[in-house]
């Protein structure tokens, strides 16, 4: 029996309305424990309105899905905050707070139970526990944190809290005021015409030489790379309770049952490893996990 | 708590005059931007406790002591930075900083962790907090959080923030605001921004570094100068241009069969001509960007800079930017380029 949790991080993309919607139908039925639903990049972005993804959340929670609403990470205007006080109001669904705007709303409306993102830069334990006392019963650690790094938290006096580790997915870099999707099109923010509407994966970012390097997706910066850590994973479940996989254009659910027969044991990490090659719309890296530069894939030799 | 209700913490300055506030990344930095009339320096550690933790930069304690009482004499206040992520292992480092920084008669600290915010007020509490950049607050929200959790009297904005917005800000809080106003442009949130971990394993985050020296090569090839970045490729130069430093978010790249900047040109921000409007919005301090360059810089940006303020100062209604002042900071501008930033809303 493997206690491991399997968690769809939220849908940084944006695609169409029905396309995200059968998207989520696929998950009602996929080995996802607990689906993270929202918009957390762009607050232009709109082909679903909060009473659609709350329609989801029920739609998944009817599927025995433990569902937790995503808020924005980057936070600027009013309207922004309209929109994080309403998530933060409704008592039907934990949230993953990824601003630190989002804590002092949960904790003011005297919400336990909430789930610390990954933007929130928790880097000791210290600051885990300031979370913990707060009402936070699960993180998520920083993408750009070490194996080493966690393990050594979670040893040194770190609260009782569920840990959640991203395991798969273009990692999220940065965030900017700017949309880098608009950029591209000579067109600004507020009359984008919402060019990234459709981008399944993103916008492809490529040095002069012609290697893939980042992922445009509006004002969100991704990695052009898969972060992948089926082949980390023992080394992985020895401090995480919950592996994060962050939804891509095609076969999320096949990259979900692979991680589950991993976490199982019925395939060997290296195994699981060798048949994710698939599923990966770019080549695999794994440096954050260990301690190198984030676009690397290192093999412990 | 109640949200919402503040009473404004002392302000710096009892006239609410904004507070320019200088870079010094070595003691004759520091002594040139006291000298050039800044209010405020600040300044860090020889070591990884802050966000530009470059070679040969930064203060040693005696250092930080002589530059401390240089500004002290002349009324002038010296702002620490300790603004990156410590980790379990190297804890005490930040914490035996803040110690240090007590006992010198640093002005304030300027802290971006939570758990080194929460170590400050309990064993400190007299000691000035400052909200750094790199804790990415852009909201009120999230200042008030900092306030009523950790006691922070300023809040320093990361560079996203349109004009009206920051007005919004400053409307909504008791928490000074300090935002930047001249020098290297984040366009990234600060503190949110992992892409030279991405590509060197080091990050303004855990390392204070971004896009580090160690990690860039120049080299001359057929095809032109070109920069790289721990192997990838930055930018390439033609023989009749510039080569420029290679942060990573201002080279050249191809999208879509298009070669471009496709994030941000090598420019510097500059918001002069902004001056008089966030003097109404009610900002608390200007901040110059630039530990990392040199005395000659901080000089010439302080001196243009100090000139302005008190111009506002007086006039606000009749404050013009001066051609000679553009002239001076074009000198020592990044890729020789001003933008406005996110304060102006196409920017974006």
């Amino acid at each position: 029996m493997n206690p491991m949790k399997l968690a769809l991080g939220p849908l940084l993309y944006y695609w169409p309305r029905q396309a995200t919607l059968d998207f989520y139908a696929q998950i009602a039925d996929s080995p996802a424990d607990i689906v993270y639903l929202g918009e957390t990049v762009c607050s232009r972005r709109h082909e679903l309105r909060p009473d659609d993804w709350l329609d989801v959340a029920a739609l998944l929670n009817a599927a025995g899905k433990e569902v937790v609403l995503s808020s924005q990470s980057l936070i600027e205007s009013e309207s922004d905050l309209k929109a994080l006080r309403r998530i933060a109001g409704q008592g039907n669904f934990r949230v993953e707070a990824n601003d630190m705007s989002a804590v002092r709303l949960l904790t003011a409306a005297g919400r336990r139970n909430w789930i610390a993102g990954p933007t929130l830069n928790i880097f000791n334990p210290t600051t885990l526990s300031l979370m913990a006392e707060a009402g936070a019963t699960r993180w998520i650690a920083p993408p750009e944190m070490s194996g080493t790094v966690l393990a050594e938290l979670l040893a040194a006096g770190a609260p009782a809290i569920e840990t959640e580790v991203l395991a798969w997915g273009r990692l999220p870099l940065a965030h900017s005021a700017r949309c880098f999707t608009a950029r591209h099109y000579n067109l600004q923010k507020d009359t984008c015409e919402f060019r990234c509407l459709g981008m399944k994966d993103g916008l492809a970012l490529r040095t002069r030489e012609g290697e893939a390097f980042l992922t445009l997706n509006g004002v969100q910066t991704q990695s052009a790379r898969v972060h992948n850590l089926l082949a980390d994973l023992p080394a992985v479940l020895r401090s995480a309770q919950v592996l994060r996989i962050s939804p891509q254009g095609d076969d999320t659910v096949r990259v979900l049952e692979l991680f589950r027969d991993a976490a199982d044991g019925g395939l060997s990490p290296q195994d699981a490893f060798r048949r994710s090659a698939e599923w990966m719309v770019e080549a695999p890296c794994n440096g954050f996990w260990h301690g190198r530069a984030g676009v690397e894939q290192y093999v412990a030799s | 708590m109640v949200a919402g209700h503040f009473s404004r913490p002392p302000a710096m300055t009892p006239n609410r005059k904004i507070e320019l506030v200088c870079p010094a990344g070595s003691l004759p930095a520091l002594k040139t931007a006291v000298d050039h009339g800044a209010d405020c320096v600040y300044l860090g550690f020889k070591d990884a406790t802050n966000a530009r933790n470059f070679t040969g930069l930064n203060f040693d304690a005696n250092a930080m002591r002589e530059g401390v009482r240089y500004a002290h004499d002349r009324r002038r206040k010296v702002l620490l930075a300790l603004n990156t992520y410590p980790q379990a292992s190297n804890w005490s480092g930040w914490t035996a900083a803040i110690d240090r920084a007590a006992d010198m008669g640093i002005d304030a600290v300027i802290l971006a962790d939570p758990g080194l915010m929460a170590y400050a007020q309990k064993t400190h509490p007299q000691l000035r907090l400052h909200l750094s950049v790199q804790g990415s607050a852009t909201s009120y929200e999230a200042i008030n959080f900092y306030a009523e959790r950790f006691g922070i009297q300023r809040a320093v904005l990361p560079r996203v923030l349109s004009l009206p917005q920051v007005e919004n800000v400053i409307a909504n809080t008791g928490v000074e605001i300090e935002v930047f106003g001249f020098g290297g442009l984040c366009v990234m949130v600060e503190g949110r921004c992992a892409l030279s971990a991405y590509a060197t394993g080091e990050s303004p985050n855990c390392n204070g570094a971004c896009s580090p020296g160690k990690h860039v090569r120049w080299e001359q090839t057929p095809q032109g100068m070109e920069t790289r970045l721990n192997g990838i490729l930055i930018d390439r130069f033609g023989d009749g241009e510039r080569a420029g430093y290679p942060t990573l978010c201002k080279g050249r790249f191809d999208v879509n069969g298009e070669t471009y900047y496709a994030i941000e040109e090598p420019t510097s921000l500059n918001t002069l001509e902004l001056l008089p409007d966030l003097a109404r919005a009610g900002i608390s301090a200007i901040k110059i960007e630039g530990r990392q360059r040199s005395p000659a810089y901080v000089g010439q940006v302080t001196r243009v800079w100090r000139e302005a303020l008190d111009r506002v100062a007086r006039d606000p209604d009749s404050f013009k930017v001066q051609p000679a002042w553009l002239a001076e900071l074009d000198k020592v501008s990044e890729g020789r380029s001003h933008t406005l930033g996110a304060y102006y809303r196409p920017w974006k």
